[in-house]
């Protein structure tokens, strides 16, 4: 089998600062971690070729240093890692990064399974997995929290919002996971040997047959035309310290004028 | 071959049908659809597909469609995302809009950007906030954006149609208005039926399981709890108000909470009356899932914490002094009041 992950560095923390002017995320002083996702992305991928054979191969767009991610995924288990970098894929949103994507696995596939989170921690859009798939043509499930392989396919259990919904998808086929899936598993020390010596490949715009003006902020259909702070809404009566219980009697009564209580 | 001229501008709203009735967001997307199309002189259409529907469609209308576009077929019963692109791409090949809207649940999610991919153009995942921009006309998207504490607003110039999710809640039902439209069933090409995808079954969630987002009273616990089993707090006071229990990302992340009971962005969206938020921070992604409750409590030992700014009342101290104090509180009142 040969099955690709598509993984994210995203920012390890949630307080990711905004530059307002030029609408861009200050990156300085923070560290990156791989989506957490994604990792469930990889174990997914690592355990279904640990019991079918082939080979796992991690994609990740972005800025050079995503390279320690690639590493990182190697680590985990990857057999090939590939790092889609180029000064001209900056500024890409959802479409511009999935056409980025989508000729890299026509490129380096083709593959009987693609894997990704269901979305990133930073962007929260979810819209990349399914945007691939549809520019590859295949099919696709979202927010899989259960795989099996059956024949030449997998049924999925994807988790909605009452339940569970269950479905059979051939191969090739695209997958974006949830969570709940799997409990990756911290690299060894031999595999983190491996993930450092192994040699990674890089993949340029001049590498795909993409026309520049689908690439990056110039191929993106959407523009960010402004960022602002939400402005504050309700004025809080603050109740500390002797006060708290004074604050409790006042939650007490605003129940029971709501009919709550 | 196209339906009609493009003379009038049409908003699409994909609504969405499940277990034979029409989900909430699709009201709140007609309703808020047309208030956009006001502002461009436009028309709005909603489009619905199923295997059956058990309730009648006037109310669409009265939220604020003015024509109902519909796809009955009884290979519509699972949800199948391949057909569902299909029937949405076809729509709006027969049906051309200039905004395409879809409740961000995981369908619309999971439909939308297939759509938007084929259609080589823009879509904004989640939004909170829909308008038109007076000198251009053009959609104004805006989302809580890159895990800041900020917001950031979307424009597609240029790219057709102009697309965009919303969560559920996000914006109110619409008051219903008396008024009616026109009702068009569309005869679709068989391919459009066709899928490599099987759908084989849906399961509900078992348990006694409420969705919260359908409960008047909610109590949120985030990492300020410290330990999954002080989540038992929560329940203790959630159950003396009638309410359900919800979480923030980091703790349903840490495994502490279930999936289900997420709140934000990337979980649920509630409107409750009354909303309890204990050991909450308040990144502007747990803020997006519950800013609009009607009155909002606050618990958390920082003075400083964002969710203070959204509260209606802050309690600044220990939550394991204060909220054994409130549930005390309650009971005496519950015991008192019976």
């Amino acid at each position: 089998m040969r099955i690709a992950v598509l993984l994210k560095q995203v920012p390890d923390t949630d307080e990711v600062k905004l530059d307002e002017e030029k609408g861009t995320m200050i990156r300085e002083g923070i560290g990156t971690v791989i989506n957490p996702l994604d990792l469930q992305a990889i174990e997914a991928g690592r355990q279904f070729i640990e019991q079918e054979g082939g080979t796992l191969s991690v994609f990740s767009m972005g800025p050079p240093q995503t390279e320690e991610s690639l590493r990182e995924a190697i680590a985990m288990g990857a057999h090939t890692a590939t790092l889609i970098t180029d000064r001209k894929f900056g500024g890409a949103d959802t479409w511009a990064t999935a056409r980025v994507l989508s000729e890299v696995l026509k490129r380096n596939g083709p593959y009987d399974l693609i894997l990704a989170g269901e979305k990133a921690t930073d962007g929260e859009t979810g819209q990349v997995g399914p945007e691939v798939a549809a520019m590859l043509g295949i099919p696709f499930s979202t927010y899989v929290s259960e795989i099996d392989k059956k024949n030449d396919g997998v049924i999925v259990k994807r988790t909605v919002e009452d339940g569970y919904e269950t479905q059979f998808l051939p191969f090739p086929c695209l997958l974006t996971v949830l969570n709940n899936l799997n409990q990756p598993e911290m690299p060894t020390l031999s595999g983190k040997i491996r993930g450092h010596a192994a040699k990674l490949e890089t993949v340029t715009a001049s590498d795909l047959p993409i026309p520049e003006g689908e690439l990056g902020l110039t191929g993106s259909p959407t523009r960010v035309s402004k960022v602002f702070y939400p402005k504050i809404q309700r004025k809080c009566e603050m109740y500390a310290l002797s006060d708290i219980r004074k604050g409790i009697q006042r939650i007490v009564r605003e129940l029971k004028n709501r009919a709550i209580l | 071959m196209e339906k009609e001229n493009r003379t009038i501008p049409r908003i699409m709203v994909i609504g969405e049908v499940r277990r034979n009735t029409v989900l909430p967001v699709t009201f709140e997307l007609a309703g808020k659809a047309s208030e956009l199309a006001a502002k461009i002189g436009g028309a709005v259409d909603v489009l619905l597909f199923y295997d059956r529907l058990d309730e009648p469609v006037e109310p669409i209308f009265q939220a604020g469609a003015d024509r109902l576009l519909f796809v009955e077929d009884s290979r519509l019963g699972l949800f199948n995302q391949e057909i569902a692109v299909k029937i949405g791409l076809e729509a709006l090949r027969l049906y051309p809009a200039q905004i395409v809207l879809a409740g961000a649940t995981t369908s619309g999610r999971t439909v939308l950007p297939a759509m938007a991919a084929l259609l080589h153009t823009g879509l904004t995942a989640d939004c909170t906030g829909l308008d038109i921009e007076p000198e251009t006309g053009l959609l104004l998207q805006t989302r809580p954006a890159i895990g800041g504490n900020v917001m950031a607003t979307i424009k597609t110039p240029s790219h057709r149609p102009q697309m965009a999710t919303v969560r559920p809640k996000t914006f109110p039902k619409p008051a219903p208005v008396l008024r009616s439209g026109l009702t068009e069933r569309l005869e679709l090409p068989e391919d459009c039926f066709s899928s490599r995808i099987v759908p084989l079954s849906y399961e509900k969630v078992s348990e006694d399981y409420t969705n919260i987002q359908d409960l008047d009273v909610v109590v949120t616990g985030g990492k300020g709890l410290k330990k999954p089993e002080n989540f038992a707090l929560l329940e203790k006071a959630a159950h003396l108000i009638g309410g359900g229990v919800g979480a923030t990302r980091p703790t349903v992340e840490a495994k502490w909470v279930s999936y289900p009971h997420q709140i934000g962005l990337s979980g649920k969206v509630v409107s409750p009356k009354f909303y309890l938020a204990a050991g909450v921070s308040g990144a502007v992604q747990h803020l997006a899932g519950m800013q609009t409750a009607e009155f909002i409590v606050a618990i958390n030992k920082d003075p400083e914490a964002g969710i203070f700014k959204i509260a209606d009342i802050g309690l600044c101290g220990d939550l394991f002094e204060i909220l054994p104090e409130l549930i005390a509180a309650l009971e005496k009142e519950r015991e008192g009041g019976e």
